[in-house]
């Protein structure tokens, strides 16, 4: 009797919750002049990739309070769907998102995986599709019209640090440790390869699989270098700079780091040791343009935090698609025309800079050296270098470029590995 | 000389952390036979409850923090074994999907409690700084790991060889229904032995955090090292669990290092190996 009543109960709870759920779903129509401009947004809300998905969803409520709700004249409603961080995730929802909600756009998904899991989708579906995932293919040997990228590819920073560490620093013999996936081998192999070409050498490529709970077998092996380059991302910097520190090589060699690594919306969540690390970013919450100010002073009156690239990556995503509706007018469901629009976006003022598109749908931008300094108590990143206008392609010509393979773990070869 | 000197000790401390992670989960499955999948949840949320003591909101000292967090996780341990496991005695697929779900909403809710960002609390500052010695540096905290590792190896062992409790307790994981047959309340102790392990495992996940952080899939990676040193070591036995924990220690941090593509094969192939020859484990007795 009693297993009956408490599965009656259960059954009842189910029922609430499942009503719940459906009026959460269906929110009321909007009031406005025509159908609203429906954005679905492909985020990650649980499991261990929540963190980022999270800030990108941040990011984009900010945006679109700012806005009023409203880009180009038309009411946006925002579809939020949480893929769970993983590849059939991500394609099941961006099935709904199209199929069922019909959205105009698509921002997200977070990870690499799950945009390749989906580009095929949206291009024979012709939904516009804005990523924060880097996967180069992406926007290289495999773009896609309906793809365009406002964040950066994997290694589109990484050029840039492999100049600076090389041409300003002046370091000769580099080693880079990073997650043993392919985030990790393109921002490692953009790195290389500048690096190598300005007359460095890598001396050892060490690559920690993507869960690795204590660093210190990778960190020990490293010796008798100028620099260390790490890629790591979501919770894994904070882990790996600790055990840095603690083995005493803070203080003896200097830590270089992708966007991931030293993003600002992590600062909070490292120690001290974090002091002195800079970091080659397509964002920095340090930014001087007036739409970062707004952002970031947004950001901390709403959620205080300070936002990284994450959420940046949203925002200024939000601004190409208000871009593109104010330039379409009243043919912005087209979405052809819509993808062929967000293309051509160039805009001047944005939390990251300056921000236009080159064919294959990356964004050309600036990017930022930052170092991690403390101020009032607080780490922050502070701006010591900016690239203008930097392509994924850095300063290599786009055919030759694309020629080559596409950077893996040993592509291009590392030539100058020692024991 | 001086990277293997580095992964010597290292491996030792590592072994310590894995053995207040794996005791608990040793005793519960030797004890009641119930394949404890949340006890990487029990590492995470005791973990997550001792950075909230050490925020400077709270700003509890470091031991302290680490005890309250044992002492609330064996609460909930108790309570999640005396209302929910006990009506699955002797099911193992129920138990199994039991605290499968468990961990599950465990980490959902320490995601909305704690958010996504990686927690890490500061090494306590009379632990900070490193031993050097011969142009090895050696962190003092992983030295103290270690030692409150053995501190409670012996404890638990003394508890299980030479106390009343512990004589009850084996006598449990010989043969549970003799046992009762005797007047042993085993019930009773099924209770407290899945308290003492969920506090166990909380007691490691704050020690841990200094050096591991927290962040949400910290009990998903916990999980696996605690199956693998309790399959080497043996189930039941806390010398098992111990010898299992260094270890894997040792084989973590040597095979990555000197076989770094093979990281993952170096953990699990002993495990394969002792499963196939051994299947009672290096200590284990053979189950009757």
């Amino acid at each position: 009797m009693s297993r009956k009543l408490s599965r009656r109960t259960f059954m009842a709870g189910t029922a609430a919750a499942g009503a719940a759920a459906t009026t959460f779903n269906f929110p009321a129509p909007a009031i406005a002049q025509g159908a609203p401009f429906k954005i679905g947004l492909l985020t990650v809300k649980t499991g261990p990739l929540a963190q980022g998905g999270i800030q990108m969803e941040q990011g984009l409520s900010v945006f679109l309070k700012e806005k009023n709700n409203t880009l180009g004249g038309r009411k946006i409603e925002l579809i939020v769907a949480d893929t769970g961080g993983n590849p059939a995730g991500a394609k099941t929802k961006a099935q709904e998102v199209i199929e069922r909600d019909k959205v105009n756009v698509i921002l997200g998904p977070l990870a690499a995986f799950e945009l390749l899991a989906i580009t095929d989708y949206v291009r024979d579906n012709k939904t516009p599709l804005l990523s924060i995932a880097a996967a180069e293919d992406v926007t290289q040997r495999k773009a896609n019209p309906f793809v365009i990228r406002p964040s950066a590819t994997s290694a589109q920073c990484c050029h840039v640090m492999g100049d600076y560490a090389s041409k300003d620093l002046k370091y000769k013999r580099a080693a880079t440790i990073s997650e043993d996936f392919a985030f990790g081998y393109e921002q490692m192999s953009g790195f290389q390869r500048v690096f190598e070409d300005n007359g460095g050498k890598v001396v050892k490529k060490l690559w920690p699989p993507l869960v690795t709970p204590d660093y210190t077998p990778y960190i020990a092996q490293i010796k008798d270098v100028d620099c260390v380059f790490n890629g790591f991302a979501g919770s894994n910097p904070v882990k790996f700079m600790r055990a840095y520190a603690d083995l005493g090589l803070k203080a003896k060699i200097p830590l270089l780091s992708g966007w991931t690594a030293m993003d600002d919306a992590l600062l909070r969540s490292v120690g001290d040791e974090a002091i002195g690390v800079l970091s080659a970013a397509w964002y920095s919450a340090d930014g001087p343009t007036a739409s970062n100010k707004r952002f970031v002073a947004a950001m901390a009156k709403e959620f205080n935090v300070l936002p990284g690239g994450y959420s940046a990556g949203m925002y200024v995503a939000g601004q190409c698609v208000e871009a593109a509706i104010q330039k379409l007018g009243g043919k912005s469901d087209d979405r052809v025309a819509l993808a062929e629009a967000l293309h051509a976006v160039s805009l001047a003022d944005t939390p990251r800079g300056p921000v236009k598109f080159d064919k294959l749908g990356n964004v050309i931008g600036d990017v930022f050296i930052r170092k991690v300094e403390k101020k009032d108590g607080k780490l922050v990143n502070t701006i010591v270098k900016r690239y203008p206008s930097v392509s994924q392609f850095w300063t290599y010509q786009e055919a030759a470029f694309l020629a080559q393979p596409v950077y893996g773990r040993d592509a291009p070869p590392a030539k100058n590995l020692e024991q | 000389m001086t990277l293997w000197l580095t992964l010597a000790v290292n491996s030792i401390a590592l072994g310590g952390l894995l053995f207040l992670l794996s005791a608990g989960f040793s005793l519960i499955f030797g004890l009641m036979r119930i394949p404890n999948l949340m006890h990487g949840s029990f590492f995470m949320l005791g973990a997550y409850f001792g950075v909230t003591l050490l925020d400077n909101r709270i700003g509890m000292n470091f031991w302290a923090a680490a005890l309250v967090s044992a002492l609330a996780m064996a609460v909930i341990g108790g309570l999640v074994e005396r209302f929910l496991l006990r009506r699955l005695n002797g099911q193992e697929l129920p138990q199994v999907l039991l605290t499968l779900g468990l961990s599950f909403i465990i980490a959902d809710v320490c995601l909305m409690i704690w958010t996504g960002d990686p927690w890490q609390p500061p090494t306590p500052d009379h632990l900070r700084g490193v031993l050097q010695v011969a142009g090895v540096y050696f962190p003092y905290f992983r030295l103290v790991i270690v030692l409150v590792a053995v501190v409670i190896a012996v404890a638990l062992w003394l508890m299980v060889d030479w106390t009343r409790l512990g004589a009850m307790i084996r006598a449990g994981v010989d043969d549970a229904p003799i046992a009762r047959v005797v007047g042993i309340k085993v019930s009773q102790l099924f209770t407290l032995v899945f308290a003492l392990g969920a506090a166990l495992a909380a007691f490691g996940g704050v020690i841990g955090a200094p050096y591991l952080s927290v962040y949400p899939g910290l009990d998903a990676e916990m999980l696996p090292l605690a199956l693998i040193v309790v399959i080497l070591g043996g189930t039941g036995s806390l010398l098992g669990a111990l010898v299992g924990s260094f270890l894997i220690g040792f084989l973590y941090n040597f095979g990555q290092a000197m076989f770094p593509d093979l990281a993952y094969v170096i953990l699990f192939l002993p495990m394969l190996l002792v499963l196939v020859l051994r299947p009672q484990g290096l200590f284990g007795r053979v189950m009757t």
